[in-house]
């Protein structure tokens, strides 16, 4: 019998003490977080119905209270993922060995870049709340004029650009992390089912810039 | 055919690599025979010969493991560095051979690395605790076949240390996830099964291995082909036993 703090049956701290209960704690946050990505891909898809579609369902979810209680969630499940990422990293750092001579024989790109990628995201998402959120670096910035601000952002290749590359990094993260996290929690899914995932979050967030930007929507 | 040997030398706490030039050698030699055909040729001249652990020669025993060009075991597929024939390199390579590296895996000379960290695994929990007597009847316990050759999958594992070598994690998760497997879907190693999940983890952990990020290159660099799927059955167990207090 474990004779550390359990809340439950859960012995919490033991199983946050190895390195799978760690990433146990990355694959649930990491889940949510996605969870919260397909649910502002598929709200920014409202655009598509014109101004008053995508401001009336901003009013909306203030309306209904959701958005402090979201804010406050993905915030600890950040701090979460970010800190056990933290820990594992620094772990892996001194564990592997260092070779005169490497060669890599499988480990894909997004599998490489989960680390720098993850780090990547969270700068581009402090950019992208001071743009959409705060509004500071948005060339309109008005809160709640959600359709006049994102028109305001894609007239310019180099915003559109930005976004492009994050939400690129976006898909990576997701393609490795999906399939990583079903791992991590015990069942070995399908590698496709990680890429599927990450083509239409991607697909649905560059569909609003590549529209503003090329006209279609305005 | 000749090759030119890049081999790590060591025999304090830092080494280096140093070149040796061999033209005599035939393409049907294994790995191995390249090394005692240099060793030969280093006693004979005076010098220190390359130590390198070997044992069966037959791909079985787990005690041959070199880093070859960067890779664990060599280029091929599924094979050890002593069933690798030197006809996979071309006439005049030069080819770079490394000990494992890893925090747990300390170099003791050479290409020779003290790899008891992977005993210590096993003795936290890789075994079942039976009380030992006549053998019993081969058919006393029935086995469902699936589960029999899941079980025969994962036992393949010889402990050879390649997954670590190769992970960029210095993680031995594959070959501790193989011992669970083997043991744990059989039902005989039911009564132990979630702790341990839950000692073998500690001990991996204790260790200094690093976690795995299911990067995948553990099993593409077994020799025996231990499929990712035991990670994940192991996952499982640990998840269980530090959730279910009657599992503890």
């Amino acid at each position: 019998m474990s004779t550390v703090p359990s809340v439950g049956d859960v012995d919490t701290i033991g199983l946050y003490r190895t390195t799978i209960g760690k990433k146990a704690v990355m694959a649930v946050t990491g889940v949510a977080l996605l969870l919260y990505v397909v649910a502002h891909m598929v709200g920014n898809l409202t655009i598509f119905s014109g101004a008053e579609a995508i401001d009336g369902y901003g009013r909306w979810l203030r309306e209904i209270g959701a958005v402090w209680p979201t804010r406050v969630a993905l915030l600890v499940c950040v701090a979460l993922h970010f800190v056990a990422a933290y820990q594992l990293t620094a772990r892996a750092r001194k564990a592997r060995g260092r070779y005169e001579h490497r060669r890599r024989v499988q480990g894909s790109y997004a599998a490489r870049t989960m680390r720098w990628g993850g780090v990547i995201l969270a700068l581009f998402v402090v950019y992208h709340l001071l743009d959409l959120t705060v509004g500071w670096l948005n060339p309109n910035g008005v809160p709640g004029e959600i359709h006049a601000n994102v028109v305001a952002d894609f007239q310019h290749w180099y915003v559109v650009l930005a976004y492009t590359v994050a939400v690129l990094a976006l898909g990576f993260h997701i393609r490795h992390g999906v399939w990583s996290a079903t791992q991590t929690l015990g069942v070995t899914t399908s590698r496709v089912i990680g890429l599927g995932v990450a083509v239409v979050v991607c697909a649905g967030f560059l569909s609003v810039p590549f529209a503003v930007f090329t006209g279609l929507v305005s | 055919m000749k090759l030119t040997l890049r081999i790590w030398r060591q025999s304090g706490a830092t080494g280096r690599l140093v070149d040796y030039a061999l033209d005599d050698l035939s393409p049907d030699m294994s790995f191995l025979e390249a090394l005692d055909v240099l060793n030969e040729r280093l006693i004979t001249s005076g010098q220190e010969p390359v130590a390198f652990d070997h044992d069966c020669r037959e791909g079985i025993c787990g005690m041959c493991g070199l880093m070859i060009n960067g890779m664990a075991h060599g280029p091929e597929k599924a094979t050890t560095a002593c069933q690798l024939h030197l006809r996979h390199f071309r006439d005049g390579d030069v080819v770079t051979v490394e000990p494992w590296r890893a925090e747990p895996f300390p170099v003791v000379r050479d290409l020779v690395v003290d790899r008891s960290a992977f005993d210590r695994i096993v003795a936290a929990g890789g075994y079942i605790s039976v009380p030992a007597g006549s053998a019993p009847d081969a058919h006393a316990t029935p086995v469902p076949k699936p589960d029999a050759d899941t079980a025969f999958e994962a036992a393949a594992c010889i402990g050879c240390g390649a997954c670590v070598a190769a992970c960029p994690n210095g993680s031995g998760m594959l070959f501790t996830a193989a011992k669970a497997t083997h043991l744990g879907v059989l039902p005989q190693g039911q009564p132990e099964r979630y702790s341990r999940a839950r000692d073998m983890v500690a001990e991996h952990d204790a260790l200094g291995f690093g976690g795995c990020t299911n990067t995948g290159e553990c099993t593409s660099a077994c020799p025996k082909g231990i499929p990712l799927t035991t990670i994940a059955r192991l996952n499982a167990d640990l998840l269980r036993a530090h959730t279910t207090r009657s599992d503890r």
